[in-house]
């Protein structure tokens, strides 16, 4: 076997240009599945990774009736802090979020937002909800850049805000925009309006109560369900983002593919041209000694060596370019607030183990495979015929 | 000692499909081979004499009779065993070399070691002694495309006495030399034989090999014509 690879490495070096060509084609498919994938990973890792930072930490409990896709749901979806989840809110690692639905009038236009109350002191979520523990001569509001932008509204702003409370009254009040943050989850930005939840609580004459919970780790999942409220594990707050992924996978195995198979298609060319022209050199391996069928795996072993080379190659201009990229991203000309999902302005890949390795094994035994199936035929050769490189 | 038979057919014959019909190549062919013999297929084209060598060398099978070599019968062995036996008992010389075209004059000799896992060290000491008894020692680095053909026939030679094989099948080895050359590598298998008792049998129509042979063995039409032992 050490022999059969060593042997393999030096035909296969000693045919020269053709192989480097092999090679040199091969390594781009290397490199460009390793770099298109590592964007879709790090996609993936910088949505879930910001999801969790603004809006989901560990995971949420949501009140039965909460359809974050069905505004008119949050008149039923409420009820008061249920008391075991007391301590974990006092400790810190428990977030109620109170909702409801609510107009704006910027510019003296009329929008609906959503208002979201939330406890300034939080330090769980991003937000940046201290900037809500100010006095200023109305109720202190924070919103997200692309709200503000789609508004028109700058820090220091004042407007007036309307809702319906709990008895479906209409009220309104002024509300002061004391920070625009920036965040790329368009979930926490689009259209809606963060203030203290107690101020919500109050306007909305339900003391206590609140909507969402978000939760800083997992560990309290083991809890489950509980009274009116339904555990939304992290895994399924995510699943959405996972979806598009997948899609988005589906689309660029389509673009590599073809690159793979024009390498591979190369490859095998070769290994068709050489089981052909190298008929003598079949007929000597096994006059000194090989059985046909080993014959077969040397030839098998030099195609499949293309790819090893090819990850060399690969490595050697791949390892900076790709670096370089993971440091400089890629723009992808889209906002958040366009896709509606959280992506950054630049995405930036991630190379992970499992991807250089899964990349590796992929490409390894798709040339194999083609290596293998024209050398099948010398299995088939008269040993003397070879030799006489008479076959046709 | 050329009273035990190294080679050994009985009626060994080998068909061949041509066409619609077939081609008898050997009809039954008796022939016993000694240690240490000298002998040779003498015959016009298409008399059988590669046909005779392939099958000795177990790189084809009778289509009846018998065909021992050291007494291993060659149409009941396995792909593996034929194998084994030409690894292990056999060097070929071929017409046309058939050296690995891209591994050095030292490589080419050093296969069939490497293919009978000898040591790093054996190995060095066993090519270097086959390549100098070629005359050699002075191109071991060279690549077979660098090699005049004289060369190339005697790194054939070295690649297939290296491992000392108990027999040595030589097709047409001079076919394509000079007749200086001719004689360097006759006169180079001519003292193997007479030093390590090594069996040679050759299938050729050169006069300039006939000369050197100790027994000719003439064929015609896929049988033995003649026998005669110096
Ligand atoms: N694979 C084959 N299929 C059909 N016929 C074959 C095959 N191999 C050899 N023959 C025929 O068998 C006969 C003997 O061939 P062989 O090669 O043994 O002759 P030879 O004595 O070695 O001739 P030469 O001196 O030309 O090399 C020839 O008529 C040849 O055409
Ligand atoms: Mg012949």
């Amino acid at each position: 076997m050490k022999l059969a690879f060593k042997l393999a490495f030096k035909n296969l070096i000693g045919a020269g240009l053709r192989t480097w060509l092999n090679v040199i084609v091969l390594s781009f498919s290397f490199v460009i599945i390793i770099a298109a994938k590592g964007i879709l990973v790090g996609w993936d890792r910088q949505a879930k990774n910001d999801m969790a930072d603004w809006e989901i930490g560990g995971g949420q409990y949501w009140h039965r009736n909460y359809d974050p896709y069905d505004a008119f749901s949050l008149s039923d979806a409420h009820a008061p802090v249920p008391p075991e989840f007391k301590e974990e809110i006092a400790n810190g690692n428990m977030v109620p979020v109170l909702i409801t639905q609510g107009t704006i009038y910027p510019g003296g236009r009329m929008q609906p937002v959503l208002i979201k109350g939330i406890h300034p002191k939080q330090n769980l979520l991003k937000l940046p909800t201290q900037n809500l523990d100010t006095t200023v001569g109305a109720i202190p509001a924070i919103i997200g850049a692309n709200m503000a932008r789609a508004n028109k509204l700058q820090t220091g702003d004042y407007l007036t805000i309307r809702w319906r409370d709990a008895n479906g009254t209409f009220d309104a009040a002024e509300i002061c925009i004391t920070q625009i943050f920036t965040t790329n989850v368009p979930t926490v930005d689009l259209a809606q309006v963060w203030i203290p939840i107690e101020n919500l609580q109050s306007m909305a004459m339900l003391p206590n109560e609140a909507t969402v919970f978000t939760f800083r780790d997992g560990n309290l999942i083991r809890r489950g369900d509980t009274g009116e409220w339904k555990l939304m594990t992290f895994e399924t707050l995510v699943s959405e983002v996972e979806e598009m992924i997948k899609t988005k996978s589906a689309g660029q195995a389509i673009f590599y593919s073809i690159l793979l198979i024009l390498a591979l298609l190369a490859i095998f060319d070769t290994q068709v041209l050489s089981i052909f022209r190298r008929q003598k050199e079949i007929g000597t391996y096994v006059a000194l000694g090989y059985t046909r069928g080993q014959v077969v795996g040397l030839f098998t072993i030099e195609g499949a060596m293309n790819a090893i080379l090819a990850a060399v190659v690969g490595a050697i201009y791949g390892i900076p370019f790709l670096m370089w990229f993971a440091k400089k991203g890629i723009s992808l000309g889209v906002s958040s607030a366009e896709y509606g999902f959280a992506i950054a302005e630049t995405m930036y890949p991630v190379y992970s183990g499992s991807l250089i390795v899964g990349t590796t094994i992929l490409v390894l035994m798709a040339t194999t495979i083609v290596s293998y199936w024209p050398s099948r035929k010398i299995a088939k050769m008269n040993p003397t015929e070879a030799l006489r490189g008479k076959i046709q | 000692m050329e009273n035990i038979p190294v080679i050994k057919t009985e009626r060994l014959t080998k068909i061949f499909p041509m066409g619609k019909g077939e081609f008898s190549a050997l009809k039954g062919i008796d022939l016993k081979l000694g240690t240490g013999e000298f002998a040779g297929l003498i015959g016009p084209s298409g008399s059988g004499k590669t046909t005779l060598l392939n099958i000795l060398g177990s790189l084809d099978s009778p289509s009846d009779g018998k065909a021992l070599v050291l007494g291993q019968s060659i149409g009941k062995l396995t792909a593996k065993e034929a194998a084994k036996l030409r690894k292990e008992k056999i060097g070929f010389i071929f017409q046309s070399y058939n050296l690995l075209q891209v591994h050095t004059v030292y490589e080419n000799v050093e296969f069939p070691l490497l293919l009978l896992n000898y040591s790093a060290n054996e190995r060095k000491k066993l090519v270097m002694g086959a390549l100098e008894w070629v005359g050699l020692t002075d191109k071991i680095k060279q690549k077979p495309p660098q090699l005049s053909g004289g060369e190339c026939q005697r790194v054939a030679i070295a690649r297939a006495m290296v491992k000392t094989p108990s027999i040595v099948l030589a097709d047409e080895p001079t076919a394509n030399l000079d007749a200086v050359n001719s004689h360097n590598i006759l006169q180079t298998m001519a003292r193997m034989n007479e030093e390590l008792k090594t069996t040679f049998l050759f299938a050729t129509h050169d006069d300039k090999v006939i000369g050197y042979l100790k027994r000719k063995i003439y064929l015609k039409d896929g049988m033995i014509d003649k026998d005669v032992t110096n």
